[in-house]
């Protein structure tokens, strides 16, 4: 169904982000200031700075990482009484209730893949700037895994708002969202931006150069 | 044998593209020429793997459909009561956005905004905005603001966490249980329902066959 099209002078060739459309670069030209003729998006050859972008947002996420854990992401005041709960604590409060299945889903979700999503973008980036030729291929999945699965980091923020719902209107016991919830919401944004910035085809550019 | 199956529809004549086009792939940036793709066939990029192209069944009028059913799943799931919590004889009822109202009440109004986002805004631009591109397109017209309304889909699709929400719902009931009673409402279903509605209807969407009819170059 396809046919590698090396014939038809390809040095040139840049496919728009937001629509795909192939245009031809005048020759030398790599950030080209052009837009796309079909969906008027400015092309580039390869996302603006991406390696530059992607390392500050990963930093970012790494320093709020550390007190989105340790804050409280919600408190609960009932009769009088406070207490807080934390990422880490409110999925043990799962594994104390028997929910193991549950208690794993949010460890993974709010503890592992946020920690994951970011050594696996500092390595992606670190084999980039190296100018590895290591299994692109590889390489290139484990960046769709990390595109795909940071959503996942949302589901606490969710359970806060739906307990801050529910029980925050309730004569005996009000919910409030936590310092860590805010920090916390800082991760998964900044993560989802981190993925978004960095660009896939420079994993090609080295293996490109190796194969002549 | 597969270019029989591409039958001729008279109205919002869904034809295919015409083969040899030449697209890159976006994720190792290999130029390939996308040949005759069957209806449900896929093509691949030869180097990396990634997906090239994928030729979908009566795409427009498939993809139409689900968003249509789509709006109104969502007009249910934000008209009707949500979730309702029975606890020692009192009632609170909530809907999709009491979450929301109350965060921002509570001094969080970064967190609020986020929630806001993710599970009402974004997924009502993603229906808005594919009724708005392929509805036009159904009966054979262009109207202005196609091209950019298509764009702004593609960047709002990754911020819809529909799916991530119902979990979240999951966990809180869980951690509700033995405290109250948890009284699921009709807005809940239509969410739930939306999840799957949405999830086949971008994925039966044919983006390059849509750019090829509201692009500005054809």
């Amino acid at each position: 169904m396809t046919s590698n099209a090396a014939t038809v002078g390809t040095e040139n060739l840049v496919s728009c982000h937001d629509c795909g459309f192939v245009v031809r670069l005048a020759r030398g030209e790599h950030h080209a200031a052009a837009h796309c003729p079909r969906c008027r998006a400015p092309v580039h050859r390869r996302k603006p700075d991406s390696l530059n972008r992607t390392w500050a947002l990963v930093i970012t996420a790494a320093l709020l990482y550390v007190p989105a854990n340790l804050f409280p992401v919600m408190k609960v005041i009932s009769l009088g009484q406070a207490q807080s709960d934390t990422i880490l604590s409110g999925a043990i409060y799962l594994l104390v209730h028997g929910m193991w299945p549950l208690a794993l889903i949010v460890f993974f979700a709010s503890v592992v893949v946020p920690l994951l999503k970011l050594i696996a973008l500092a390595f992606l980036l670190i084999s980039v700037q190296k100018g590895s030729r290591w299994r692109p291929v590889e390489r290139t999945r484990l960046y769709h895994i990390v595109e795909a699965v940071g959503r996942w980091s949302m589901t606490d923020i969710y359970v806060v708002t739906i307990l801050v719902a529910l029980v925050s209107l309730g004569n005996l016991a009000t919910i409030e969202a936590g310092v860590g919830a805010i920090y916390f919401a800082g991760v998964v944004v900044s993560t989802m931006l981190a993925a978004e910035s960095f660009d896939p085809r420079l994993i090609w550019d080295r293996a490109r150069e190796s194969n002549g | 044998m597969f270019k029989s199956e591409i039958t001729q529809t008279p109205m919002g004549a869904e034809r295919a593209i015409p083969p040899g086009w030449l697209t890159l792939c976006h994720a190792c940036d290999l130029p390939s020429r996308i040949g005759d793709v069957p209806a449900g066939g896929i093509a691949r990029c030869p180097r990396c793997g990634s997906v090239l192209y994928r030729r979908i069944r009566d795409s427009l009028d498939r993809t139409l459909a689900l968003a249509l059913a789509g709006l109104f799943l969502f007009i249910a799931a934000n008209a009707f009561p949500f979730l309702a919590l029975k606890m020692q004889g009192n009632v609170t009822h909530t809907t999709l956005s009491t979450g929301v109202q109350a965060l921002y009440e509570q001094g969080t109004p970064l967190v609020a905004s986020l929630v806001l986002l993710t599970t009402i805004v974004a997924p009502l631009l993603q229906i808005a905005s594919l009724i708005f591109v392929l509805a036009p397109l159904r009966f054979g017209l262009r109207i202005p603001g196609q091209a950019g309304v298509f764009r702004l889909l593609r960047r709002v699709q990754p911020w819809s966490m529909m799916e991530v929400f119902v979990l979240g719902i999951l966990v809180s009931l869980v951690k509700l249980l033995g405290m109250a009673q948890i009284v699921p409402g009709i807005a809940l279903w239509s969410f739930v329902l939306l999840i799957p509605i949405l999830a086949a209807a971008s994925s039966s969407l044919d983006a390059e066959w849509v750019w090829r009819r509201v692009g500005l170059a054809r």
